[in-house]
């Protein structure tokens, strides 16, 4: 499996709030030896506010690297964001009805062909890369500690789009958690929406959306969240102070990236990992973690 | 030859966009016919006098309608002209309502299509010829494949006529779903009270032959005389010997499996009789629980039994019965709700299907008719039934109405207000349909008289949380999202058909729907026949039904049955197909394509190969005839040269106009 | 409680979200499936079901007005759960596509974010976290609402102080010129 090599798209919040992803990510990818080739000069994908406004200008924002990764001639695309994941993907899909691409192309300096297939980055490693040969890279067991994984909405829904893992109750974090020696509660709330981006605009929808995630985590007796998103990792973390506020929840919950867990059952040092970045403190779990 | 021509309006259906005077106009220039007229409804009793009127009035010796599809009336201007003293096949339909004037509404098309269809009619009946059937006895005996309340029924209305009755059953005992539930709709009584008896009834009655554990593998032959090869599974306890005194499944050791006759909500011993009144009741060995199959070693029961009627060695055997009409009552099977994802898939212990829930309810269930939660044993306080799990949702592939699910979760809700009178009960569902005698008065009762509070709206999600299974829903009356806190939750799934009901179709040569029902011969005139003669069905293998529709249809195939044998002869169909030895080189293509098995090969008295039809087995359907390179095989009624004389009338070799 | 003329059904405007959406919304048969499961419906205030009903009945105005168009995350779960395997969630995005069209945004600010938004991509070519809450907060004047996550946001170095922009920034805002060119035909 050494030989994985994808052309990749970090995404506009990997340069800025989800850069511990970023940095974990491409840490465990180097670790486990596949190949993140990043798309030259890559553009934003327009995110939702792309879509909210119009297809065709959104499916040409994530057009443009959609083609210059397959410029690259690599046949996948792996990103770390699930919103970048759903936009790339929307855009290949529609483009191969030729009049949507017509539309597209007409917004682009270069026309984007057929479109190179845009996964996640955990889609890559539990997929592509396996599972197995995960298990066999583990060094140090993340020692049992109580996970709930929070896959967000739309890194599985819908099905048809998104054609990876179960849209209602995902496993594919789990089990990448259960063979980093974590174990996994069962967590009824994998796919239910965090509030997404309203959180500026209006934030008492992530108060409450959030909140339910946050509430249900500690019912089931998780120590820490996993999450694979970096706005849902975002509205649980960094507003988790305000979300226990207003919906009066006692205990910080951390909230991991699942490549920073990741890293570290690979054995990666702590600091490649970026933990520093977490607002609420990962100490408590990273010492049950070391076995203290 | 003299023949009449019979322009039909059907009223306006066909008059109304085809010139049916213009028509008849027409014919009256076609060769032969000496008579034509338009009549408004041919097949009306005035309509068929007309015709036998014209007939002696002008010496016809050939009749053509044109009218409707020959599926319907076929046979009644066949019987019109018999009547009247032609041969029956001297009669030609010509279809200009579904062919014609329900497809197009240019009246000046129509009319001319209608009479092209006319000359091409008459075209082939002045190559008719008549044609005489031949006579056959009827073997009466009849098959009955299944034995829930619809076989039941059948098997029983046909030994009380005096039948012989061969009822196979798939399961270890008769019963079906009716045996495992509690209570029935409307009028509350116990199932297993009134299905019980004629359980019996069958086990006793002198011209019953039961087969349970048995299957049916291969069906020959045709309507009146049909061969049926039956499997009967190994239950490696000779049923001769056992008087079901039950201490094996005392004694028996392996008692972990789950219990399929309680839907998997208990466990079960590896020899095991199902349920108390188990017809018969017999006791089997399930291997793949068994000791003594899986380890080797073991063997309680055949130490303990008091008849020695244990026997691990015990093979499968097969037997042949001749029967001269099949009932096919092969029932329902429950659907799978593991395809809801968002109900849990089947994850949480506490969230079961509304058959799990009758098993619970049911005073010879596992929990002697306590209602207690799976997971721990708890009375629960607070139950959930979720409608149309499996129905009426296309993304599922299930898009029909399961018919039975509003009526029976009602039940279930009343009962459960009755067993835990402190407890409360939540009904989701999107329309509530109970059009049966009394079936809406007992929904409004569940609402009015025990309090069961019904939700119009789907659920959206249900998951555990904690000890508590939360149930996330719409109420669309109301226009607001719901939440309900449960302690169960019940699924009322639907019904889908039996598994291997398509295999058993193709092996009764009778047709199914895309989701494997069984299709019956006239959805309004014909719904417990076949287009197959001699099979007919009863109850939820055609569509599901609840009790009553199935014990009625149980009760209408053995009527047909019983019509069908009160002759002793039966007149075979002479529209089959015959081979012309002089034509057939031998290369036996025909009997490769036949989908009967109705040619065989023989050898002329040269030694020369030969195919030869046998006429009883032969179903008329062509294939022999479009496939023989020689023309050697013809299908009477349907001759090459019948149907060239239609093309011919439509297309005429050497129109002038093509040479201009 | 109004009296809706049935009469008055604008099937024009039914016509165009079939269209656009590629979606037949007369297969909705009313469970209430999609209302039962959206995160967002403590918010709305006209429920997914009942805003695929007025769509059905042609209620343009009362449609397009709806705050629920803008309250929407496009979290699928609608979507995903329709038993008739109507794509919701996509109708919702063309409703309000065609709610900014006619200048109707009943949540101001949520319109607000996405035009920010995506000024900030027209003109780094990528998102600027920092320089697109700043304006967005000297649009709104609502700087108090986060003000709480400030030392967080900035002890963690959460948000970049300087935009990481594409080299090809033309690359982009051409896209956007080009969109507003075809949209004006």
């Amino acid at each position: 499996m050494s030989d994985l090599s994808v052309a990749y798209y970090p995404g506009c919040s990997a340069v800025g709030t989800s850069v511990e992803y970023e940095k974990s990510t491409r840490a465990v990818c180097k670790a486990l030896g596949i190949r993140l080739e990043e798309i030259p000069d890559w553009s934003c994908c327009g995110s939702s506010p792309a879509h909210t406004v119009n297809h065709v200008l959104s499916a040409a924002l994530s057009g443009r690297n959609l083609a210059l990764a397959a410029d690259m001639g690599h046949d996948t695309v792996a990103t770390p964001c699930p919103s970048c994941l759903v936009n790339l993907r929307t855009s290949a899909r529609k483009m191969e009805d030729p009049l949507f691409r017509g539309k597209v192309n007409e917004l682009l300096d270069a026309p984007c062909g057929p479109a190179v297939e845009p996964k996640s980055v955990l889609q890559v490693i539990v997929e592509d890369y396996g599972l197995d040969h995960v298990r066999e890279r583990v060094r140090k067991s993340l020692n049992g500690l109580k996970v709930a994984c929070y896959y967000g909405c739309i890194m599985t829904r819908p099905p048809e789009l998104m054609r990876f893992d179960d849209p209602e109750n995902p496993m594919s974090m789990d089990n990448l958690m259960e063979a980093a020696g974590a174990e996994p509660v069962p967590f009824p709330l994998k796919v239910e929406c965090c509030g997404a981006s309203s959180g500026i605009p209006r934030k008492d929808i992530v108060m409450r959306l959030s909140g339910r995630l946050l509430k249900a985590a500690e019912e089931s007796g998780a120590e820490a969240i996993v999450a694979a998103c970096p706005l849902c990792q975002m509205n649980l973390d960094l507003r988790q102070r305000q979300v226990r506020k207003a919906n009066g929840i006692d205990r910080g919950l951390p909230v991991f990236y699942f490549t920073q867990l990741l890293g570290l059952a690979l054995g990666l040092p702590e600091r490649d990992l970026r933990f520093d970045k977490l607002v609420v403190s990962p100490k408590r779990c990273l010492k049950r973690i070391a076995g203290a | 030859m003299r023949i009449g021509v019979f322009v039909c309006h059907c009223g306006s259906n066909i008059g109304a966009t085809v010139d049916c005077v213009a028509v008849a106009e027409s014919a009256r220039m076609l060769p032969d016919v000496a008579f034509a007229a338009d009549t408004m409804y041919a097949c009306s009793e005035p309509g068929q006098l007309a015709i036998a009127e014209a007939i002696h009035e002008h010496g016809l010796d050939g009749v053509v309608v044109a009218s409707c599809s020959p599926r319907m009336h076929e046979p009644t201007f066949r019987r019109a002209v018999e009547r009247a003293g032609l041969n029956r096949y001297m009669l030609e339909m010509a279809n200009i309502r579904e062919h014609v004037s329900w497809v197009g509404k240019n009246k000046a098309l129509n009319t001319n299509k209608a009479g092209e269809l006319i000359a091409m009619a008459v075209a082939k009946l002045r190559n008719d010829r008549p044609l005489h059937s031949s006579r056959f006895d009827v073997n009466k005996r009849v098959l009955v494949i299944g034995g829930g309340v619809a076989g039941i029924q059948a098997a029983l209305d046909c030994a009380d006529g005096g039948m012989q009755v061969v009822l196979v059953e798939r399961e270890q005992s008769i019963g079906g779903k009716m045996a495992k539930l509690d209570k029935t709709f409307p009028t509350i009584d116990c199932s297993s009270c009134i299905l019980g008896p004629r359980m019996v009834d069958v086990a006793l009655h002198p011209n019953i032959t039961l087969y349970t554990a048995s299957e049916v593998e291969d069906v020959s032959g045709y309507v009146g005389n049909f061969s049926v090869r039956i499997k009967r599974r190994a239950t490696y306890v000779d049923w001769d010997k056992c008087t079901g005194c039950g201490l094996c499944m005392e004694k028996c050791p392996s008692r972990k499996s789950p219990d399929p006759f309680n839907e998997g909500v208990s466990t079960t011993t590896a020899i095991n009789i199902p349920f108390p009144q188990a017809i018969p009741k017999k006791a089997a060995i399930d291997p793949e629980a068994c000791l003594k199959f899986q380890k080797g070693k073991c063997g309680i029961c055949a130490r303990v039994c008091p008849t020695n009627a244990v026997n691990y060695k015990q093979m499968d055997t097969w037997v042949t019965e001749e029967v001269g009409a099949v009932i096919a009552a092969t029932g329902y099977d429950l659907f799978d709700h593991t395809a809801y994802g968002e109900y849990g898939a089947g994850r949480y212990p506490d969230v079961i299907t509304s058959m799990q829930y009758e098993r619970l309810m049911n005073a010879s269930g596992p929990t002697g008719g306590h209602i207690v939660r799976p997971s721990d044993g708890r009375e629960p306080k607070r139950v959930v039934f979720v409608q149309c799990v499996g129905s009426r949702d296309p993304s599922i592939g299930r898009p029909y109405c399961s018919g039975f699910c509003c009526m029976y979760t009602a039940k279930q809700a009343i009962l459960t207000r009755d067993h835990i009178p402190d407890s409360e009960a939540y009904v989701f569902y999107m329309d509530i349909r109970s059009p049966g005698k009394g079936y809406d008065e007992f929904t409004r009762r569940a609402q009015e008289q025990y309090g069961v509070r019904y939700v119009r709206g789907r659920v959206a999600h249900i998951y555990e949380l904690g000890d508590r299974i939360v149930v996330r829903g719409a109420d669309t009356l109301a226009g607001e999202q719901v939440e309900v806190e449960a302690d169960l939750v019940v699924l009322a799934v639907g019904a889908e058909p039996s598994k291997g009901a398509p295999e058993l179709a193709e092996k009764l040569r009778i047709s199914y729907d895309t989701y494997g029902f069984f299709m019956e011969k006239h959805p309004k005139l014909g719904p417990v026949e076949t287009n197959t003669a001699g099979i007919l069905l009863a109850g939820s293998c055609q569509g599901p039904k609840d009790i009553p529709a199935s014990v009625a249809q149980g009760s209408a195939a053995a009527a047909k049955v019983m019509a069908l044998f009160s002759r002793d002869q039966l007149e075979s169909d002479p529209q089959v197909a015959s081979v012309n030895a002089a034509r057939c080189v031998g290369c036996m293509k025909c009997v490769q394509v036949c989908p009967y098995k109705a040619i065989s090969e023989t050898e002329d008295r040269f030694g020369n190969p030969k195919a030869q039809v046998i006429e009883t087995v032969c179903q008329g359907c062509g294939l022999c005839t479009a496939t023989c390179p020689q023309g050697a095989v013809q299908l009477s009624h349907f001759t090459d040269n019948q149907i060239l004389a239609e093309v011919t009338a439509l297309c005429p070799p050497f129109p002038a106009e093509s040479f201009e | 409680m109004k009296t809706t003329n049935m009469n008055a059904r604008d099937a024009e405007f039914i016509h165009e979200v079939e269209e656009r959406s590629g979606q037949q919304v007369v297969r909705c048969y009313q469970c209430g499936n999609c209302t039962a499961g959206c995160p967002y419906n403590f918010a709305y205030d006209i429920p997914v079901n009942r805003i695929m009903r007025l769509v059905q009945t042609g209620q343009k105005e009362v449609v397009l007005d709806s705050k629920s168009l803008w309250l929407c995350g496009s979290c699928q779960s609608c979507t995903t759960r329709c038993p008739n395997n109507i794509d919701v969630a996509r109708i919702m995005d063309v409703l309000r596509h065609m709610a900014r069209e006619t200048g109707h945004a009943s949540e101001r600010n949520i319109k607000l974010f996405a035009d920010t938004f995506l000024e900030s991509v027209e003109k780094h070519g990528r998102v600027y976290e920092a320089g697109l809450m700043a304006s967005y907060v000297a649009q709104t004047g609502k700087f108090l609402n986060d003000l709480d996550l400030a030392p967080a946001v900035l002890t963690k170095g959460k948000l970049s102080l300087k935009p990481h922009p594409v080299h090809k920034r033309e690359a982009v805002e051409e896209i956007f010129l080009r969109f507003r060119e075809k949209s004006k035909q």
